[in-house]
């Protein structure tokens, strides 16, 4: 009972620390896209400097809480500048207290991986990728989306 | 009646149009001819690809005044401009960014940015963002090569590395306008960048 009690008190701690914030490389793109399983992955390519990905970002948070119960998993995928990575990008997510996951894409060179995301991205962001490979799902948006846009389209995945 | 025959003009223009500004497959592609235009400068005159004299090629780049990526080549595109300017391919920049949604991307705005960064280029406000969606520029900045006759030659990004200019490997355009100079095949003639997406008019 004990241990259990204070596993249970690490993993609250660790919920409430501050993200950690891994690095990704394109290949990860790959592996979301591939992964067999019954998860519906949300990929927002955002950045802290972009005003209509900041905008956005209360709609993924709010799919984030409100489909946690569900097969759904939220990454907001920064596209900041690497050496910003500390300096902006982690205290922003602590102070708009992010809870989806967010990863920082760590690659020089975008031309090697836009295409990888979606053939339809030219590179402007914000963008979004919702993807179920197991339904051939992959719905993708290069625009701001409200929270009604985002849950239809996860919905319609969802539920395929 | 006829009020309502204009609303629903409206509503079809701004349907289509909304469509054509998300439709990425609408814009130029690479061996398209280009459209001219005449866009204000920030000296006041306004600007025409066909004025410009003894021209070889133009270096059309959509970008912007705040746009951290835009911020992050803008001495890149000067120095495009002083080597290539010489060589008959100016730079011509083109802000498309719509003012109310992005203030700092003012016409007075782009004035005080040429005047802190004594930006030697034609710095071109396309304030009905007309000639953004006909290029079918999505961000900024988001380069055009154009050749003496306005034919698309490259589409895409400055180099391979935004942030840092000292470790770009492939300089897509340089290597573009060599290639042209040189009447040999451009070798990448298209890539994707992010970038800050050009702010439409709501």
């Amino acid at each position: 009972m004990k241990q259990i009690l204070l596993i249970a008190l690490l993993l609250n701690t660790a919920f409430l620390q501050a993200q950690e914030l891994p690095f990704i490389k394109a290949d990860q793109i790959d592996r979301w896209k591939e992964a067999d399983t019954d998860t519906v992955w949300v990929l927002n390519f955002w950045a802290t400097w972009c005003g209509p990905c900041v905008a956005e970002l209360p709609s993924f948070e709010k799919l984030n809480k409100e489909y946690a119960d569900q097969k759904v998993q939220v990454i907001l995928v920064s596209n900041d500048f690497k050496k910003q990575v500390e300096t902006k990008v982690k205290p922003f997510v602590a102070k708009k207290k992010l809870k989806s996951k967010v990863v920082f894409m760590d690659e020089s060179n975008p031309n090697t991986w836009i295409d990888r995301v979606s053939p339809e991205w030219s590179g402007a962001i914000p963008a979004t990728l919702i993807i179920s490979k197991k339904k051939n799902q992959y719905l993708f948006f290069e625009k701001q989306l409200s929270y009604e846009e985002l849950e239809t389209a996860v919905k319609k995945v969802l539920e395929r | 009646m006829k009020k309502l025959l204009a609303l629903c003009t409206l509503a079809t223009v701004l349907i289509a149009f909304s469509f054509t500004q998300k439709d990425p497959g609408t814009g130029y592609l690479v061996g398209d001819t280009a459209r001219d235009f005449s866009l204000k400068n920030v000296d006041g005159k306004m600007v025409s690809l066909a004025d410009i004299k003894d021209a070889k090629g133009y270096i059309v780049v959509f970008t912007c005044n705040q746009c951290p990526y835009a911020i992050a080549y803008e001495d890149r595109i000067i120095e495009l401009h002083k080597k290539y300017a010489p060589l008959g391919y100016p730079v011509i920049a083109i802000n498309s960014n719509d003012k109310v949604r992005q203030p700092g991307d003012s016409y007075d705005n782009m004035q005080k940015r040429v005047k802190e960064k004594s930006i030697p280029y034609a710095y071109l406000y396309d304030e009905t963002q007309e000639i953004a969606q006909t290029y079918g520029a999505t961000r900024t900045p988001h380069v055009f090569l154009l050749d003496k006759d306005r034919v698309v030659r490259y589409i895409g990004a400055i180099d391979d590395n935004s942030e840092e200019a000292s470790e770009a490997k492939e300089k897509y355009v340089e290597n573009a306008i060599d290639a042209l100079r040189a009447g040999k095949e451009v070798p990448v003639k298209q890539t994707k960048a992010i970038g800050c997406g050009i702010k439409w008019k709501a």
